[in-house]
């Protein structure tokens, strides 16, 4: 039971919920405001110059701290004038409905009292504004104190603590567990929040930077259309439309202003053009499997009779099968009776009940090959992406060489620095067209999609061969690493495209569920 | 500081006097207590048993819940039940943050728990738990556990 679970069913039902935010049409509305003509960078010119999307790509927006705070302002304000509240309550009634304002505004027309109640600013917390108080033999369920000195604090519901351990306990909630909207009265089993006035009377300014700091990123969480970009450090948020149930049909890649590439759906990095449910499964079983895997494709064989998977570390090639009793030669993996006196020095290599027990083995050994075959083409994008990486902090370096070597201009060096990030980016694409293809049922979609891919393939190892090269030869290789780079991002353009086009209309036979 | 002069009180209190089957076995500082409990009703499961548990304080304590874990020795055996692993650990939404409230203390833990079993009619461990017991390396108190079912 998280705290989302227990807010959720003392207000409605989590299906009526997800219901409401469906149907919440506002949220488009409000994205319009303003923040389209605050920031036009280079960026939002970019892509109003480009003819048009490409299938893979989806509507979004980035927004700044700033954007997301007036943004959030501005709905308070509204909904304030309406429900004639102040300010600061409203908020609260707003986080509290997670900041479906129709709904808000309705169940607050209809059950003033109720709704003002459950969101813990019930009746006249206008005229009977929170304070401390010295209460005549009072014994503090915290910290069992019974000073009568002791300043002490209730909120409405009345579960009275002194105020050393409120303070103690709100320092706890915002500093160590990151909570703010929701933080409850101490009381066991209280469901009261505990509101802003209530804690102004309670904590440092500087904690209280920090509860603000917290109350935004709630904002952000618990709008369906937003997400925090989840690169290190950055601040922006980026709203989009995609919803989680349409994620089986579209991989929502979006690119924040910092420059990270993310996944609306599940915030993990770049991973066009798999969707985010194979992902996950992917990833699992990477982590699960790919060493297993690997060492029993390394370091055994198969039982010719009833394929349990066996080590043979020591002794001669005279196996028994621990289970079966089956007994084989490890080298042809054939009966061991028919081995005649050759024991111990097996060069029957075409005996037939040898080559049928491999064939078998083949056969059984196919799945495993098989996800070893997708999982190290995976590894190595992914591992050649680091290494081109480490080309790309040179790069730089090396751009100025070639500025100091040949006399060429800044500007003149940036093809470098474009090729490298082409590289990166089709790698990145690549990596997940391994993932993708492992669970791809074949059919006559697989095949143009492999042909995508090893077109890729070829054009991404082409570009990555000429970064190899000496800096004295870059100079001349300017004009055909452009080409390169730009054809690069043509296939992946393409490969993109197909997979995400299929994606949409449900083309793709996958061999598990999505 | 904040932990112990709580905890000072709880001891006193409860060296005074406590609910049947609950017994302070080690409470020599104020980091770690031991305690004794028994399931006093006739449930089978239970019957003439005796559970060792183990409460681990922060300084912090008791704004933050202790970690509170059953504790295996030779006559001391991890109790049954659909929520409690078999290396002691317990799935129980009090000693979670979200669950805790710092009004709570070692001897209204040791309470809840023996209603837990109490009303516990499965000779059961959670699902998954020769996984969790193999792999888990995390502290209770950081595993974010789901309580799906408030039955048992």
């Amino acid at each position: 039971m998280d705290s989302d679970d227990g807010f959720n069913s003392s207000q409605v039902s989590e299906d009526e919920f997800m219901e409401d935010q469906d149907s919440d049409v506002s949220l488009g509305e409000d994205s319009d405001f303003e923040m389209d003509q605050d920031d036009v960078g280079f960026e939002s010119q970019d892509k109003d110059i480009k003819p048009s999307k490409h299938a893979y790509e989806i509507e979004f927006t980035v927004y700044s701290p700033a954007q997301i705070q007036s943004h959030q302002d501005k709905q308070i304000d509204e909904v304030s004038n309406i429900l004639g509240q102040p300010p600061e309550s409203t908020a609260i009634l707003l986080r509290h409905a997670r900041w479906n304002k129709e709904r808000l505004i309705d169940q607050y027309m209809e059950k003033t009292e109720e709704t003002l109640e459950s969101a813990g600013l019930g009746e006249s917390a206008e005229n009977n504004p929170p304070r401390l108080e010295k209460v005549k033999g009072f014994v503090c369920d915290i910290c069992c104190e019974d000073d009568p000195d002791m300043f002490t604090f209730a909120m409405k519901c009345g579960h009275r603590f002194c105020v050393d351990c409120y303070k103690q306990y709100l320092y706890t909630k915002i500093k160590d567990e990151g909570e703010a909207a929701r933080i409850r009265c101490p009381g066991d089993g209280c469901n009261r929040i505990v509101d802003y006035k209530s804690l102004n009377l309670l904590v440092s300014d500087s904690l209280r930077d920090r509860y603000q700091e917290l109350l935004m990123r709630t904002y952000v969480d618990d709008r369906e259309n937003l997400r925090w970009c989840p690169a290190p450090n950055c601040v922006y948020a980026v709203q989009c439309g995609v919803k989680d149930r349409e994620l089986a049909r579209v991989v929502p890649t979006v690119h924040c202003d910092c420059g990270h590439f993310f996944c609306f759906g599940c915030s993990l990095n770049d991973h066009q053009p798999a969707p985010c449910s194979l992902v996950k499964k992917w990833l699992k079983k990477c982590e699960d499997d790919s060493e297993t895997a690997n060492w029993i494709s390394a370091n055994t064989k198969e039982c010719p009779k009833c394929h349990s998977t066996i080590e043979k570390n020591g002794g001669c090639n005279h196996m028994t099968c621990r289970k079966c009793r089956h007994e084989f030669c490890w080298m042809c993996m054939g009966v061991w009776s028919e081995h005649g006196t050759s024991w111990y020095n097996c060069n029957r290599y075409e005996e037939k009940s040898g080559s049928e027990a491999r064939d078998a083995q083949a056969r059984s050994r196919q799945s495993l090959e098989r996800y070893l075959h997708y999982y190290n083409r995976y590894a190595n994008h992914e591992q050649s992406a680091k290494l081109d990486k480490d080309i790309y902090l040179k790069t730089e370096k090396k751009m100025t060489q070639l500025q100091n070597t040949t006399g060429m201009s800044w500007i003149e060096v940036q093809f470098l620095d474009s090729a490298s990030q082409a590289l990166q980016q089709c790698r990145q694409t690549l990596k997940w067209t391994y993932a993708f293809a492992y669970y791809l049922a074949r059919n006559n979609l697989t095949e143009i999609f492999e042909d995508n891919q090893k077109d890729l393939e070829l054009a991404v190892e082409n570009l990555s061969e000429m970064f190899e090269k000496p800096i004295d030869q870059l100079k001349g290789l300017k004009v055909e690493m452009m080409d390169k780079t730009s054809y690069c991002t043509k296939r992946r353009i393409i490969l993109l495209n197909d997979t995400a086009e299929n994606l949409k209309n449900g083309n793709w036979d996958f061999i598990v569920q999505l | 500081m904040f932990a112990s002069k709580r905890l000072q009180k709880e001891l006193s209190k409860m060296q005074g006097k406590l609910p049947p089957g609950i017994e302070v076995v080690k409470a020599e500082d104020f980091s770690e207590w031991l305690m004794d409990i028994k399931v006093v009703d006739s449930n089978p499961l239970y019957a003439g048993e005796t559970y060792r548990l183990k409460f681990a304080f922060s300084s912090n304590y008791p704004i933050e819940a202790p970690e509170v874990v059953f504790v295996q020795t030779t006559d001391r055996p991890i109790p049954w039940h659909p929520h409690i692993y078999s290396n002691g650990i317990i799935c129980l939404d009090l000693l979670d943050r979200q669950g805790w409230s710092p009004v709570h203390n070692v001897e209204s833990i040791c309470v809840s728990l023996q209603s837990m079993l109490t009303s516990n009619t499965k000779k059961e461990r959670p699902p998954g738990d020769e996984n969790f017991v193999r792999y888990n390396t995390q502290r209770p108190r950081d595993i974010s556990f789901v309580f799906h079912d408030n039955q048992v």
